[in-house]
């Protein structure tokens, strides 16, 4: 039987979603897999709902289109929850039974009842992964919050590794450019510039994920088989 | 013109098109930008589809329909950009840059495009354009008269939301407009199709027995935007050019004035003769999408394709990106314990009604996704197989107005259909034969 999970990603605009879901992509691809993504294009700027959506597998994806009943919902902005900025209402919407749902949030959010009780009818996993703290802690900056909620994901599908995630960050930051659009083009100089260079930008983004990694696997979450991840000792030194 | 002097568009842009005659001087150690295109080589159509080693490659469906051009020795291309196709017809416009397109230029809009294609091929060029949704629509007109005067041409449809209210995302309800024409109308599923479909057209319509347009219609975004693989031959072969003189009917120029037109003048007038003439057309039209269906047969190996269809509980009929969905539709249910067969259509003009009706001949339950509202996929295979199989056919889940069809949709149906359970995603009056129950279905036309 394939392994093979729908994921939907639903954040605010400049937490890079879109780019979340690239590198997913490209490192499930890396990997030896398969995946296909869908970005929604709706209105872009900053603060706005944005979803992007991923389709990983071990086997050929057929399949095209935005996901409306994903395995695996992932949470990048507890405003997403809070505050409705979701392009399916409510957050969960068409999370399939036994889904999980991924939610940026230090520990567990106070839902409302009925929210609550949907979410248990249909077995629904919540797994609250700090993921701006991480970013925070490991990397300074609280831009690299994608990039845990990236290699947390990793862990659970367990399609993908470090070493594939850290070679797509790398095909994103020093490849062939792949511009998700003009306003994200401009982002990334920003980004870029606040990293101060592109190696040390690379470095730290690799550092949450495989921290966020870590997370997944020490709190039982990751796919069976997967473990933790330990940093090269010439990475750890610039860390 | 002067050395300072720059040629500029009427906005002011500088032109900077490599196709521009060259200025002198200067000359030595530029390089010929059409220097790959005239090396390339003809090659049969037997090579081509059949032999020639393929590379593959990770593109979008407009690149591929770009690459098919690139080895479909393509005359004349005529552009008028709409979304989602815009971006065809402009990588179309780098190959005339690069001298793989022998002319091209951009319309005032799609009815003067469709027109000046008529004129391009009864001039006896191969000749190519694209359109989409509401473009498609408002060439229309040309486009219905082009098979009447047999002219060999194809056309790429990106199929896109053409009812009101509209939008820019995928739905193939324009196809309903299309496969009444007389054109020969092929659904691509992906990006491979889209190549495969555009270079076999050109052959297919062009032959003797056929000269009739071939459009190749596609889902908007999800294909012409989205990439995926598609396995090519080299780009340095390319088909035989056409052949005008072996059309049905004879091309213009200066010995052949505007014969047809002229020799049936009282075509215009309401008389009998008018009428007879009509009918002859009509059916010449008719027949010869008929006998396109042999050569569907050798260069896209079939009208449609089957898989797991004998014995199966269930098989559901697609086309287009439909069948995208299906494939993982058949997935689900094999995971759910259902064995379920898919039948993907490509050719809705000629429609495959024998194939169907011996593959359908035993099969209980039929499913029919699709991707507009009025169902004209579901029809087609209703009328085929009426009188060969006792099938219950579900005309649904559709989706439209730009949507993506959720999996799911197909599954559920699937498990309706085989297990009694009503989904709630068709409606009674979208499930024809087998056990429905015309009371029920009156009910339900009743209450809506």
């Amino acid at each position: 039987m394939a392994r093979r999970f729908n994921i939907r990603m639903a954040g605010v605009g400049g937490q890079g979603v879109v780019t979340a879901s690239h590198i997913l992509s490209t490192a499930v691809i890396n990997a030896g897999g398969e995946s296909t993504i869908v970005p929604f294009y709706g209105s872009e700027k900053r603060m706005a709902p944005v979803e992007s959506y991923v389709r990983v597998s071990d086997e050929p994806i057929y399949e095209i289109g935005e996901i409306t009943f994903p395995h695996i919902i992932i949470i990048f902005h507890p405003q997403v929850i809070t505050h409705g900025k979701s392009y399916t209402m409510p957050f969960y919407y068409g999370l399939k039974e036994d889904g999980i749902a991924l939610i940026n949030h230090d520990g567990p959010m106070k839902l409302q009842s009925d929210q609550a009780r949907e979410l248990e009818e249909r077995r629904a996993k919540l797994y609250y992964i700090p993921a701006t703290k991480i970013s925070l802690e490991v990397s300074g900056m609280d831009l690299a919050t994608n990039m845990a909620l990236v290699g947390c994901i990793g862990a659970i599908t367990g399609l993908t590794n470090m070493q594939a995630l850290e070679q797509a960050v790398k095909d994103r930051f020093l490849g062939k450019g792949f511009v998700v659009s003009g306003g994200t083009a401009a982002l990334d100089s920003v980004v870029e510039r606040k990293f101060k260079k592109k190696q040390e930008l690379i470095e730290k983004n690799v550092a949450v994920m495989r921290a966020a990694w870590n997370y997944a696997v020490d709190h039982g979450w990751a796919a069976k088989d997967v473990q933790r991840a330990e940093a090269p000792v010439a990475a750890a030194a610039t860390a | 013109m002067s050395e300072t002097e720059v040629k500029t568009n009427p906005q002011g842009d500088p032109i900077t098109s490599v196709a521009t005659p060259k200025v002198e001087g200067k000359v030595e150690g530029r390089k010929d930008p059409h220097a790959e295109a005239k090396k390339q080589r003809v090659v049969t159509p037997e090579y081509m589809f059949f032999e020639a080693p393929r590379t593959r490659e990770f593109i979008t469906g407009s690149e591929a329909a770009k690459e098919a051009i690139r080895r479909s020795n393509v005359d004349l291309a005529i552009a008028y950009p709409i979304t989602p196709q815009s971006e065809t017809m402009q990588l179309v416009g780098v190959l005339y840059g690069e001298g793989y397109v022998k002319e091209y230029y951009r319309g005032e809009e799609e009815v003067g495009v469709m027109a000046a294609i008529a004129g391009g091929s009864r001039a006896g060029v191969r000749c190519f354009t694209a359109t989409a949704g509401p473009g498609t629509l408002r060439g229309l007109e040309g486009i219905a008269s082009w098979p009447g005067h047999r002219l060999p041409a194809v056309a790429l449809f990106t199929c896109r939301v053409v009812n009101a209210p509209l939008a820019i995302q995928p739905d193939n309800v324009e196809i309903a407009y299309l496969i009444n024409c007389g054109m020969i109308v092929l659904h691509a599923e992906n990006q491979q199709d889209v190549f495969d479909f555009i270079m076999a057209g050109f052959v297919i319509g062009e032959k003797n027995d056929v000269t009739l347009p071939v459009g190749v219609c596609c889902d908007g975004f999800f294909v012409t935007h989205a990439r995926g693989y598609v396995r090519m031959q080299d780009r340095g072969i390319k088909l035989p050019p056409r052949d005008p003189w072996r059309g049905a009917v004879p091309v213009l120029d200066a010995e052949n004035p505007p014969a047809r037109l002229s020799r049936d003048a009282p075509v215009q007038k309401s008389n009998f003769m008018a009428y007879n003439i009509h009918a002859v057309w009509q059916q010449e039209v008719w027949a010869a999408v008929e006998r396109s269906r042999k050569y569907i047969n050798r260069y896209l190996g079939g009208l449609l394709t089957a898989e797991n269809v004998e014995g199966a509980d269930a098989v559901i009929i697609a086309s287009g990106s439909a069948a995208a969905q299906s494939r993982e539709a058949v997935r689900l249910c094999k995971e759910k314990g259902f064995n379920v067969g898919l039948i993907k259509i490509r050719s809705i003009r000629p429609f495959p009604t024998k194939e169907l009706r011996e593959l359908c001949a035993n099969a209980k339950l039929i499913v029919v996704p699709e991707f507009n509202y009025i169902g004209w996929l579901a029809r087609e295979v209703a009328t085929a197989i009426y009188g060969y199989s006792k099938a219950r056919i579900i005309g649904g889940p559709r989706v439209y107005g730009g949507q993506s069809m959720p999996v799911e949709l197909i599954v559920d149906e699937v498990e309706s259909g085989l297990t009694g359970k009503k989904s709630t995603n068709v409606a009674m009056s979208q499930i024809m034969g087998g056990t429905v129950n015309p009371e029920e279905v009156a009910h339900f036309m009743r209450s809506i």
